[in-house]
Order: C-alpha cells, then sequence, then structure tokens
C-alpha cells in the first residue's frame, strides 16, 4: 500500500497534468476558430477555380494537345505520394491516420510493381514514413517556422512538385490529407493532382458558351499549374483545421481522463488515511486496556 | 438592361470584394479589356496590373497578379492568385514580386524564358503605375 505522501504527490501530479491539458484545449479551440476561418475563406477561390477548370479540361481534354498536367504522361510506374501532416504531435489519431493511409497505398504500389517515391510535409509524417519506408522517401517539406500557412507556402511546394514532373521523375501525384467534417470527425483522404482530375460539373451539358482570351489551351496551360498550387493550399488549410480539432477532442479526452483518475486517487488516498487512524486508535485502545 | 452585375474579387486567401458593379476594368493577358453587364460570356487569364471597379457609389481599385477572370451572365468574377486595394500596396511588396518574377526569369527554360520576361516587364509597369 502506496503511503499517504506518495498519493498526495500523484494527485498533485496528475492536477497539473489537468491543467496543462485543459489549457491545451482551449488553445486548440481558439486556433481550430481560425484555421475554420482560413479554410471558408479560400472555399470560394477553390469552387470556382475548380468549376471553370472542369469546363476547361472538358472541352479540351479529348485533343492530343491537352496539355500533360491534365493528361498524364501515358505511364503509370512512378508514383509520387504527398503526405501532409501536422508539426506537432498530441493531437490523437490525426498524424497516425493520415501516415497509415499513406503508407497503405504506398505498399499496395509496391506490391503491384510500381515505384512509389514520398514527400513529407510535417514534422510528424515524416518521423513515422521514414521508419518504414526510408529507401522510398525523396524530400520533405518543413512548415515548423510558419505560424500561419499562406498560399505562397503552397506555392512553394506546388513548385517544387511542378520541377520533379517537368523533371519526369513521376507520372502520378497524390497527395494525403485529412479533410475536416467537424470537431470529432475527420476523414484521411487521398487526392490525385497530377494528372489533374476535376470533379464533373453536374450542368456540364448546359454550360455557358465561353469565349477565350487568349485561346483555351494557352488558358489551360497558365492555369493548371495554379490548380496544383489551389489544391495543395486547400488541402494545406483543410490540414490545418483538422489538426485542430483532432487536438481539441483529444485534450477534451485527456482532461476527463485526468478528472477520473483524480476521483480515484483521492478516493484511495482517502482510505489509507482512515486506515492509518484506525489503526492508531486500536493502538492507543489496546495500549490503555493492557494497563 | 440591368445597369449592374454581380463582381467578385476573391485570391486564395480570402474574397477580398462582392458588390453590384457597373463596369470593371481588367488587365486581361492579351490587353485590357472593360467587363459591363451583358458583356458575352468570356475567360481571360490576367496579367500583372491594375483592376478598376466602378459602382455606382464610386470606384475602387485593385492590385493583382496573376489569376484569371470569368464574365458570364451572372456577373463578372476575378480569381486572383494575389490582390489587395491599391491604398496597401507597399514599394516592399513590389520590390518582393519583382525580385521574385526576375529569379524565375532568370532561371526559366528558353521556351518559358518570354513569358517570364513579360510577367517582370508587367510587375515593373505595376509599380510605376502605383508610383510606390
Amino acid at each position: 500500500m502506496p503511503n499517504l505522501k506518495d498519493l498526495k504527490n500523484r494527485i498533485e501530479s496528475v492536477k497539473n497534468t489537468r491543467k496543462i491539458t485543459k489549457a491545451m484545449q482551449m488553445v486548440a479551440a481558439a486556433k481550430l476558430r481560425r484555421a475554420q476561418e482560413a479554410a471558408e475563406q479560400s472555399r470560394p477561390y477553390t469552387e470556382r477555380f475548380n468549376a471553370v477548370m472542369g469546363g476547361l479540361a472538358a472541352s479540351v481534354g479529348g485533343s492530343a494537345s491537352a496539355p500533360k498536367l491534365l493528361s498524364g504522361t501515358g505511364k503509370d510506374d512512378v508514383h509520387l505520394l504527398v503526405i501532409m501532416t501536422a508539426e506537432r504531435g498530441l493531437c490523437g489519431g490525426f498524424n497516425s491516420n493520415i501516415a497509415k493511409l499513406g503508407r497503405a497505398r504506398a505498399q499496395e504500389l509496391l506490391a503491384q510493381g510500381k515505384t512509389v517515391k514520398i514527400i513529407t510535409v510535417g514534422k510528424k509524417g515524416r518521423d513515422s514514413i521514414k521508419r518504414d519506408l526510408g529507401d522510398t522517401f525523396v524530400g520533405h517539406v518543413d512548415l515548423t517556422e510558419v505560424k500561419r500557412v499562406g498560399y505562397e507556402n503552397a506555392q512553394d511546394i506546388a513548385r517544387d512538385l511542378l520541377a520533379r514532373f517537368d523533371g519526369e521523375e513521376f507520372d502520378v501525384c497524390t497527395i494525403f490529407y485529412s479533410k475536416f467534417v467537424n470537431v470529432v470527425t475527420q476523414i484521411p483522404t487521398a487526392q490525385q493532382v497530377i494528372p489533374a482530375s476535376f470533379e464533373e460539373t453536374e450542368d456540364a451539358g448546359e454550360s455557358t458558351l465561353y469565349d477565350y482570351e487568349p485561346s483555351e489551351e494557352a488558358i489551360l496551360a497558365d492555369l493548371l499549374p495554379r490548380g496544383v498550387a489551389t489544391q495543395i493550399f486547400a488541402a494545406l488549410l483543410e490540414n490545418g483545421a483538422s489538426e485542430q480539432g483532432s487536438r481539441m477532442s483529444a485534450m477534451d479526452n485527456a482532461t476527463r481522463n485526468a478528472g477520473e483518475m483524480i476521483d480515484k486517487l483521492t478516493i484511495q488516498f482517502n482510505r489509507s488515511r482512515q486506515a492509518v487512524i484506525t489503526n492508531e486508535l486500536i493502538e492507543i485502545i489496546s495500549g490503555a486496556e493492557a494497563l | 438592361m440591368a445597369n449592374t452585375m454581380q463582381f467578385d474579387l476573391v485570391s486564395p486567401e480570402r474574397s477580398l470584394a462582392s458588390l453590384e458593379a457597373t463596369a470593371v476594368q481588367i488587365p486581361g493577358a492579351d490587353g485590357d479589356m472593360t467587363a459591363m453587364p451583358d458583356h458575352a460570356p468570356t475567360i481571360t487569364t490576367l496579367r500583372p496590373g491594375v483592376l478598376t471597379v466602378e459602382a455606382t457609389d464610386g470606384a475602387s481599385q485593385y492590385a493583382v497578379t496573376g489569376g484569371f477572370a470569368e464574365i458570364s451572365a451572372e456577373g463578372t468574377s476575378v480569381l486572383a492568385e494575389k490582390a489587395m486595394p491599391v491604398a496597401e500596396v507597399t514599394a516592399a511588396d513590389m520590390d518582393a514580386l519583382i525580385a521574385q518574377a526576375s529569379d524565375a526569369a532568370a532561371n526559366a527554360t528558353p521556351e518559358a524564358k518570354d513569358a517570364a520576361d513579360k510577367t517582370v516587364a508587367d510587375l515593373e509597369a505595376l509599380r510605376a503605375a502605383l508610383n510606390v
């Protein structure tokens, strides 16, 4: 049986832990709101962009002159997986869920005899991917210093990807990130960015006929690289919101667990104290009886 | 005939403007154009330049870099890679953009060289126009 002093220390330490997790939860809640706002503000751009690109891609897509970014290289031997995770831990299953999805895809592709190359964004994903798939690892994007993810960060990543694509280092590029649904639900998602795929717009058949300035092809060639950046930016923002949401619920759980533990320890503490008192009483009484 | 149309200016990071406009001057890649209500549906890419929006209660100006504009029956939307109100643009912003573009031009492949040089020239013209 642990003595009273030990129990007291234990309770104190769990109380401190609870304070920390509580604080982290509140910080995450505040950051989540900001991340969600950022994600919402970028949505109009992404939606319109995809709508226009969808229309353009549909009209140019079939022709032989379609840019490589849209039609692909004609092979799918080398796959580049961009796995986006957080820079920090303590956010529940967030990082490991994304890494798991990426790893499963990588192993599936390897089993099919394809070549896999992996770029990670975020320190946490790099650590876990490097352990298992170290030889396929080709690069890492460090966002540790970035306080607030901006479009420039997405552009940098996109530029790197495009340079690699032009250098024919890969045929297909897929990004892995977590889609934010709400605080308790984040869905790890894989999305193909090169060759570009756009969701079919529902009214594709009766869409307006546009004049294009310069030509359709020129616009498409100009916009496709931007499309990559846009998709990466949207993914980064979703990821940011997911990370905070995930951390918030993880910390909420941790706070609750700490509370339960404190209750249990307090009961144990009280029982031990009572036992000590009873013991002393018995000693006194038996001492008195002996006289 | 409608006298105004819906105008939206959005950048990836935020939506800058959403209002009823009477005319929008767009710095198109092939030359400036002015979109007024009932303009023929057009999609054009942008070059770095000044975008002027005229509304019933006055005009506002935005500096935009690349992107594209979509003019349709519902209105005009400009999706700019980077956009900010002209009053907020500082010399440092422009210098950073020009430096970045010059870098890109210096490293560009021969086919892309012309386009990259043009971007630099457009940015310099934009700086001159803004007079910062």
